[in-house]
């Protein structure tokens, strides 16, 4: 006679990635920390213009520069607009533009990349050659020649990031598309009927997604310093617009004869939200492939 | 070896003629007519269209690329319009500021994040790997400029212990003469100290910066490699000859570990010439960087033409060196077949 | 009264501290080498042979702890000496070659260049007289051409050639006791034997001991003198190869010795021992870690194992051991 030992239920998909979530942040922390920052930021991204003491754009030349007190709690710029306020308002515009940028590079980088891991040949050929062209450069610099050459406007700064960003999301699909090609759900899909592209789309492109987000956080970091970066160089956002990096670049002038808080703010809000969507990237990183971790 | 330097230098060629292509490509698309900026403001439609016809850019774009590429090749950059001098010339006299700068930020990195990340794998899961891992994070996290700013703030503006951030010298001090460009060199060639102590004076807090924003890259790597290397079969086996510590760690171990870290410094100097251009703006420092920025603001595209090429092409050369330094530590790759 | 052996090891125990508990590797392991003599190590994969090689020569894992015991080459307690008389025995008096000569080499240093490293560390050579030493290293382990070879990478080489240059480099500065683990395990056979027949003879003309760890009973047995057996991380048997062969008293050396293939054999007729190694991190591991496997288990194998008197020939760590075939020869069976 044999005893038949009781087996657990199986667990739904959902209720396993949320344990597997709580033992990864209690292993580290730090994971944890940055989730929370991300909602953060996401919360001052979305309701930020609306629980902010006094309007960004409003300037008030009497305030001018002042230091921060318990009525401005960053202090003034140049044109006695509250910095606190301009502060959490921009967050929204840099969110956005990481998003935006994430998301085109994954549709342009990932699409091109599947399509050349899993049709090789002359498509995979092109791709190759794209990506080489784009690697050549020095990324930054190959922005500002993108921004400069089609206009200072959000979506340009938006289209520059994800085309310097696109051979690394190029390589990592293709390199899966290539491991999944004769994977046996893309032969029943096939069987079925199903075209190559529409194989492409929605069988194999879901499929790189878990892989491809440990490197979208990490590029949403990216697009921020980016921005900046530009908007520092006068290649950006353009004033008054809000967005930390022109707040920066407005801010530098002043440091030299003491007053900080103009640039200072600003920065620190920068560097939060890389450090920030960098932590989560190392958190998902562990979630998705422990043996990665680094 | 002479054929995998061969190999290397075939595999950059195509990568050269896709930056020729998309470096003329950009700016023949930047906004503004150079042609109405060079002809004046008080000049007429048709003096303005002499002009353009002089500058050949009526002609179709095959055309205008076509004698591009044949100027290229006699090393013709073309003529800012700010300025009125050869862009050449100028790239050749400023590039020495921008890789004296950036050699140094790169020495500061190398020579503060190697260390830090052997220590960190030589302790795995320390107070100090833990330390090392946020300094990592934070460094790359901050954007570069705002780094060169608060150390401004905090060594010239409240400790007042570096200069202020106006160049390569303060104004008391003139040049040394010229042998490479570099200050630093220069000087002491010339056996002229003050100048020497003056232009270090004035390197230290950008270098500072750029060392401090690719010290990130590297330090990880490097423990992640002395990690994965420590563990290694062949480590065993040097530790179970009893060879000493040093010999297992530096010899053995840390040369073997060098390996992936060097293939990252290619990928660190793309962000340091990117962040170059950043710092140099900071700093009112007179390189390619500050150049190129200007003209882009001015839409004098020669200039930026030529920025983008120099560093297009310097780049691959660092990529290309970096290869041939590869080859010289692993054997393995030189005898691809 | 017999020679003072060249290392005995008493009541060694190894702990591994692991994500998923305490894992118990090794127990009370307590053997002998005599000076000169070829010992083997056997067991399953998990036994612990390695461990207790590693833990010997002091190049345990991080996460390993030694929790008892001593390893004594000659006078010196290698467990809790100080890491500079280490320095003085490691690679000098005991020695170590590894599984895997090709990626137990350093891939980015000629071979030389590697014997000359543990020459100029143990043997006294001068740095400019290490080359030449090298390659007469190289002569003695039977690689022709070692002039040329000696400028060679680890990649460049075969893995016998590989494993002759370990040998090489283990036995550079002349040591007393040589650990081989699983020297020859992942060669071919004929390269084997080649490899065996090296150290056999190295060995005999150096009169050095020779520990070889091995999961191949047959191996051992045409190899040594003396037979260890271990499982579960204790010594369940030792005795001298030729009486462990013809009277294996404990239940598993039996099932090792009957798992053990012939060229005879056919595949189907392969014997399996029945149950697994038991899980080491449970924290109710029984004294006997056979008994849950063990046919013969019986209600006083509950009790600790009982020690072996010291200088005992033939040890036997059961409760319950298969009858001795020198008082009790098994009755002819009719074939």
């Amino acid at each position: 006679m044999s005893v038949v030992a009781a087996t657990p239920p199986r667990e739904s998909g959902l209720a396993a990635l949320i344990r597997h979530s709580r033992y990864v942040i209690g292993e580290n922390p730090v994971t944890g920390l940055a989730f929370a920052l991300f909602v953060l930021i996401v919360l001052a991204a979305a309701l930020g213009p609306h629980i902010v003491p006094y309007d960004p754009l409003q300037s008030d030349t009497s305030e001018a520069l002042k230091p921060p007190t318990l009525h401005h709690l960053f202090g003034t710029d140049q044109l006695g607009r509250d910095v606190f306020s301009r502060v959490v308002v921009a967050t929204r515009l840099d969110f956005f533009i990481a998003v935006a940028s994430v998301a085109l590079v994954f549709v342009m980088g990932g699409f091109a990349g599947v399509a050349a891991g899993f049709f090789g040949g002359w498509t995979d050929r092109i791709v190759g050659r794209i990506a080489d062209t784009i690697m050549a450069f020095p990324l930054f610099v190959l922005a500002m020649g993108i921004v400069a050459a089609l206009g200072n406007t959000v979506q340009n700064i938006v289209i520059a990031t994800a085309i310097v960003n696109f051979p690394l999301y190029a390589r990592i699909a293709r390199a899966e598309a290539n491991v999944r090609r004769d994977a046996g759900f893309v032969e029943a899909a096939r069987l079925s009927g199903n075209s190559d592209w529409r194989i492409l789309a929605f069988q194999i492109l879901p499929n790189v997604f878990p892989i491809l987000v440990v490197q979208m956080s990490l590029t949403m970091g990216y697009a921020i310093l980016n921005a900046a970066g530009l908007s520092f160089i006068g290649l950006g956002v353009r004033p008054p617009t809000p967005e930390w990096g022109i707040m920066v670049a407005e801010g530098a002038q002043f440091i030299v004869s003491g007053e900080w808080w103009n640039a200072f703010f600003p920065g620190a809000a920068l560097m939060v939200a890389v450090f920030c969507f960098n932590l989560l990237g190392d958190g998902l990183r562990d979630m998705v492939d422990p043996r990665r971790r680094t | 070896m002479l054929t995998l330097i061969l190999k290397r230098l075939a595999m950059a060629v195509p990568s050269l003629i896709g930056v020729v292509i998309v470096t003329f490509v950009l700016t023949r698309a930047l906004p503004g007519d150079p042609a109405a900026y060079f002809a004046g403001p008080a000049a007429t439609p048709q003096a303005i269209q002499e002009v353009r016809i002089k500058l050949g850019l009526d002609k179709p774009l095959i055309q205008q690329f076509g004698r591009y590429v044949v100027e290229l090749a006699h090393g013709n950059l073309g003529t800012s319009l700010t300025t009125g001098q050869p862009v050449a010339i100028e790239l050749r006299n400023r590039l020495p500021a921008s890789a004296e700068l950036t050699l140094l930020g790169l020495l500061v990195s190398i020579v503060v994040a190697v260390p830090l990340g052997i220590l960190a794998a030589t302790k795995p899961n320390s107070m100090l790997d833990h330390a090392c891992r946020i300094i990592s994070t934070l460094g790359v996290s901050l954007p570069v400029f705002f780094t060169g700013l608060i150390l401004v703030y905090v060594f010239y503006f409240l400790l007042g212990w570096a200069p202020a951030p106006l160049g390569r010298l303060d104004v008391f001090y003139t040049e040394p003469p010229h042998v490479t460009g570099f200050y630093l060199i220069d000087s002491l060639i010339a056996g002229d100290f003050p100048t020497f102590v003056a232009s270090l004076k004035q390197l230290v807090l950008p270098a500072l910066t750029l060392g401090i924003f690719s010290l990130a890259p590297i330090a990880r790597m490097t423990r992640a490699s002395m990690l994965a290397v420590l563990s290694s079969d062949f480590v065993r086996t040097a530790r179970a000859s009893g060879l000493s510590s040093y010999t297992v760690i530096v010899t053995y171990a840390f040369r073997n570990a060098m390996l992936p870290v060097i293939t990252t410094l290619g990928m660190v100097f793309s962000f340091l010439l990117g962040a170059n251009v950043l710092v140099e703006k900071v700093f009112a420092w007179p390189g390619i960087g500050s150049y190129a920025v200007e003209a882009l603001l001015a839409s004098d595209f020669a200039p930026v033409q030529g920025f983008v090429l120099t560093m297009a092409v310097l780049y691959v050369t660092l990529n290309l060196l970096i290869d041939v330094l590869y080859g010289l530590i692993d054997p393995r790759v030189r005898f691809d077949a | 009264m017999t020679a003072a052996p060249a290392l005995s090891v008493e009541g060694l125990s190894v702990q591994f501290r692991t994500r998923s508990g305490i894992v118990h590797a090794l127990d009370n392991v307590s053997f002998a080498v005599a000076k000169g003599e070829t010992v083997a190590l056997v067991g399953e994969s998990g036994s612990g042979k390695s461990v207790t090689a590693y833990a010997v020569m002091g190049i345990l894992d991080a996460a390993g702890c030694v929790t008892g015991g001593r390893a004594m080459l000659g006078a010196l307690d290698l467990l809790s000496a100080k890491p500079k008389q280490l320095a003085e025995v490691r690679g000098r008096k005991i020695a170590m070659i590894f599984q895997n000569p090709r990626t137990a080499l350093n891939p980015i240093r000629t071979v030389g260049r590697q014997i000359a490293d543990v020459l100029i560390r143990h043997g006294g050579v001068s740095r400019r007289a290490a080359p030449a030493h090298a390659v007469e290293m190289l002569r003695a382990v039977g690689i022709t051409d070692p002039a040329r070879r000696a400028k060679a990478y680890p990649f460049e080489m075969s893995g016998g050639m590989c494993q002759r240059v370990m040998i090489a480099i283990a036995l550079a500065a002349k040591p007393s006791l040589l650990i081989a683990d699983e020297p020859t395990t992942g060669l071919d056979v004929t390269t084997q034997a080649v490899i065996m027949d090296l150290i056999g003879d190295l060995a005999k003309e150096l009169g050095m001991a020779t520990i070889f760890i091995t999961h191949d009973l047959a191996l051992a047995g045409q190899r040594s003198a003396r037979i260890v057996v271990m499982h579960a991380g204790h010594v369940i048997e030792n005795a001298p190869t030729r009486e462990l062969f013809a009277n294996p008293r404990h239940p598993y050396t039996a099932e090792l010795i009957a798992a053990t293939p012939d060229s005879a054999q056919s595949l189907d007729a392969l014997a399996a021992i029945p149950g697994s190694l038991p899980d080491l991190r449970r924290a109710d591991l029984p004294p006997c870690r056979y008994s849950e496997r063990c046919p013969r288990k019986l209600a006083a194998c509950a009790a600790p194992l009982p020690t072996a008197a010291p200088g005992a020939a033939h040890v036997i760590a059961c409760w319950n051991p298969l009858p001795d075939r020198a008082q009790y020869p098994p009755a002819v069976s009719a074939a």
